[in-house]
């Protein structure tokens, strides 16, 4: 279980946590990505490395958020961690067994629209019980449990495309949730969301969270989102073979509010530390793509 | 007016923005309708174009097509030629659909199957499928099967290509959603590849159907014994044109009211598309 020496060498300031007794510590972790590089062939036979080396592990109860700039491999490291796709090298483990095929103890909450559009609300969510042979009436009601939750009861019987973007995604967050699965990995779920409803469904998500604590991967583009919902925020640098180059504790008080946890001396501060590390990152992805 | 299937937009929806109220549109196009009858009236009883005698020969008058028509019509001969035209079409639709799925899910989950058949598929797709009528009436006979069998090649590839498709561009992120969700391929194949198959496989429902009627009737055309290209044909033989006028009035109506099931079916099993006009 100890990570791959090249890994572990390149990380080892970042992995002191947890570099005493690796074997033992992993034991505990939700999802492990070691040393883990993922490359895409693209037309013409010529290979894209999009993310190189990333060593992250994610806790059962923690919530670590994901920034980055755009293109940088966001989506890419949760499609590994969900075991759709398959590192080129480095390993994914998942409660310390490796990870083969789809990663069965996850949820994923797609950056895209994911939702079947044949489905209502009610259905799509309903369906997500269905490989755990939870008997028809059973999963209906409990899908309408879920979905009053996210503040959709009298939506139950739209069909995808006659609710709104932020309506979508919460009828995905609930397909998610009813699972109940160890592993939450979300990718931008607020992401064309206006301001006042991502922070309505930030809270609403803390809220969940709080209730049933999961081991959650949840990537954003934005920084005060990350800081504001996670326990620690991991940076990642701007691509091709984009890597961790920043982790930083956010030891603010919980419960909290979203819209007022901002107004916090020591959120700033935080703020401006991760900031000044991922700035140079987000002027890189501009200046040296052409993406 | 048209006894070919239409792959149009339907002119009988709700118009995006109403420019001229329901009412307003139905009344327009039964002016277009009459204004078309009051053309072919004057240009056949008046001695514009020649003598009316020899123009209707040719052409007919619409008086006596609609008499003919009423009186076709009132006459309990022509409900048996529909009757086998209607089950000629049914057969053949549903034989077809039925084989275009089963073959459309079977290549489109097997890339080696649809890889290695691919020619063969196209090749036998481009053949004109009228030649065939002759060799079907000689394996099948004249009776119905060999204008299913016509009507089926034709329903087939439709449906299969469609399916195919359907199969094949099933969202990726829908796809990996649903596997994330814990789906076998037998869910998959229920909620996600099914569903999405049957929304292309309606998207061609009016031409499926529609091909069958071709089938149905151009299998009759050439050689059968009953059914309503039948009766055009016999009208035909004897240059009796207002008996070939009143067959295709016929087949007009036949067709409309078919195509109008058929958007009832749609309508009730794609409750979930998008309307055109409401946001996308
Ligand atoms: N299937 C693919 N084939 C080739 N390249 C890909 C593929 N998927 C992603 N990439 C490339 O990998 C890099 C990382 O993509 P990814 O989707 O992970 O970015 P991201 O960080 O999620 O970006 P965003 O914030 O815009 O969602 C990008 O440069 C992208 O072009
Ligand atoms: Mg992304």
């Amino acid at each position: 279980m100890v990570g791959q020496s090249a890994a572990e060498g390149r990380k080892a300031g970042r992995a002191g946590m947890r570099l005493v007794g690796g074997t033992a510590l992993a034991h505990g972790e939700a999802v492990r990505l070691d040393g883990v590089s993922i490359a895409f062939t693209l037309k013409g036979g010529k290979r894209y490395v999009a993310v190189e080396g990333i060593d992250l592990a994610v806790m059962p109860g923690e919530f670590v958020a994901v920034v980055g700039p755009t293109g940088s491999g966001k989506s890419t490291l949760l499609n590994a961690a969900a075991g759709l796709l398959k590192p080129a090298a480095g390993s994914v483990t998942v409660f310390s067994s490796a990870l083969s095929g789809l990663n069965g103890r996850a949820g994923y909450l797609f950056q895209a629209d994911a939702l079947m559009p044949w489905k209502t609300a009610l259905d799509n969510v309903a369906v997500a019980l269905e490989p755990q042979k939870v008997p028809r009436a059973e999963a209906l009601a409990r899908a309408r449990e879920w979905l009053a939750k996210v503040g959709l009861a009298t939506f139950v019987d739209r069909y995808p495309h006659m609710l709104s973007g932020g309506q979508r995604k919460r009828v995905a967050l609930a397909q998610m949730l009813i699972r109940d699965p160890e592993i939450l990995l979300m990718d931008e779920p607020f992401g064309p969301l206006d301001a006042q409803t991502r922070q309505i469904m930030g809270n609403l998500l803390l809220e969940l969270w709080a209730a049933n604590r999961k081991a959650v991967m949840f990537v954003t583009h934005d920084l005060e989102e990350a800081i504001a919902l996670a326990d620690r925020v991991v940076v990642l640098s701007a691509g091709p073979a984009a890597r961790i180059v920043g982790e930083f504790k956010v030891d603010l008080a919980r419960p909290r509010d979203i819209s007022e946890i901002r107004l916090e001396p020591h959120f700033h501060a935080l703020y401006k530390e991760i900031w000044s590390c991922l700035r140079v990152e987000v002027s890189r992805a501009y200046a040296g793509g052409p993406a | 007016m048209r006894a070919v299937p239409r792959e149009d937009d339907d002119v009988d929806d709700e118009p995006e923005n109403a420019i001229v109220s329901r009412l307003g549109l139905l009344a327009l196009q039964i002016l277009v309708g009459l204004v078309g009858f009051a053309i072919w009236h004057v240009l056949t009883v008046y001695p514009i174009l020649g003598a009316p005698k020899q123009i209707q020969f040719f052409f007919s008058t619409p008086v006596e097509v609609l008499k003919r028509t009423w009186m076709e019509m009132t006459n309990p001969e022509i409900w048996g030629h529909l009757w086998i035209t209607l089950q000629e079409t049914v057969l053949a639709f549903v034989f077809g659909a039925a084989g275009g799925i089963a073959f459309g899910f079977l290549f489109a989950r097997n890339a080696l199957l649809a890889a290695v058949f691919d020619p063969y598929i196209k090749a036998a797709n481009a053949l004109p499928r009228v030649v065939l009528a002759p060799i079907f009436a000689l394996w099948f006979g004249l009776g119905i099967w060999s204008k299913v069998a016509l009507g089926f090649t034709l329903v087939f590839f439709i449906v299969f290509f469609n399916v195919y498709q359907g199969v094949r561009e099933v969202s990726p992120v829908v796809l990996n959603n649903a596997r994330m969700l814990g789906m076998s391929e037998r869910g998959l194949l229920r909620h996600v590849y099914w569903p999405s198959a049957l929304t292309w496989m309606f998207s061609s429902l009016h031409t499926a159907v529609g091909f069958a009627l071709v089938g149905a009737v151009v299998g009759e055309y050439l050689g059968s014994s009953a059914g309503l290209g039948y009766k055009i044909h016999e009208a035909e033989s004897v240059f009796d044109v207002t008996g070939v006028f009143a067959g295709m009035l016929i087949l007009t109506v036949f067709v409309i009211v078919i195509d109008t099931i058929v958007t009832l079916i749609e309508n009730r099993l794609l409750v979930w598309r998008p309307q055109a006009g409401g946001q996308g």
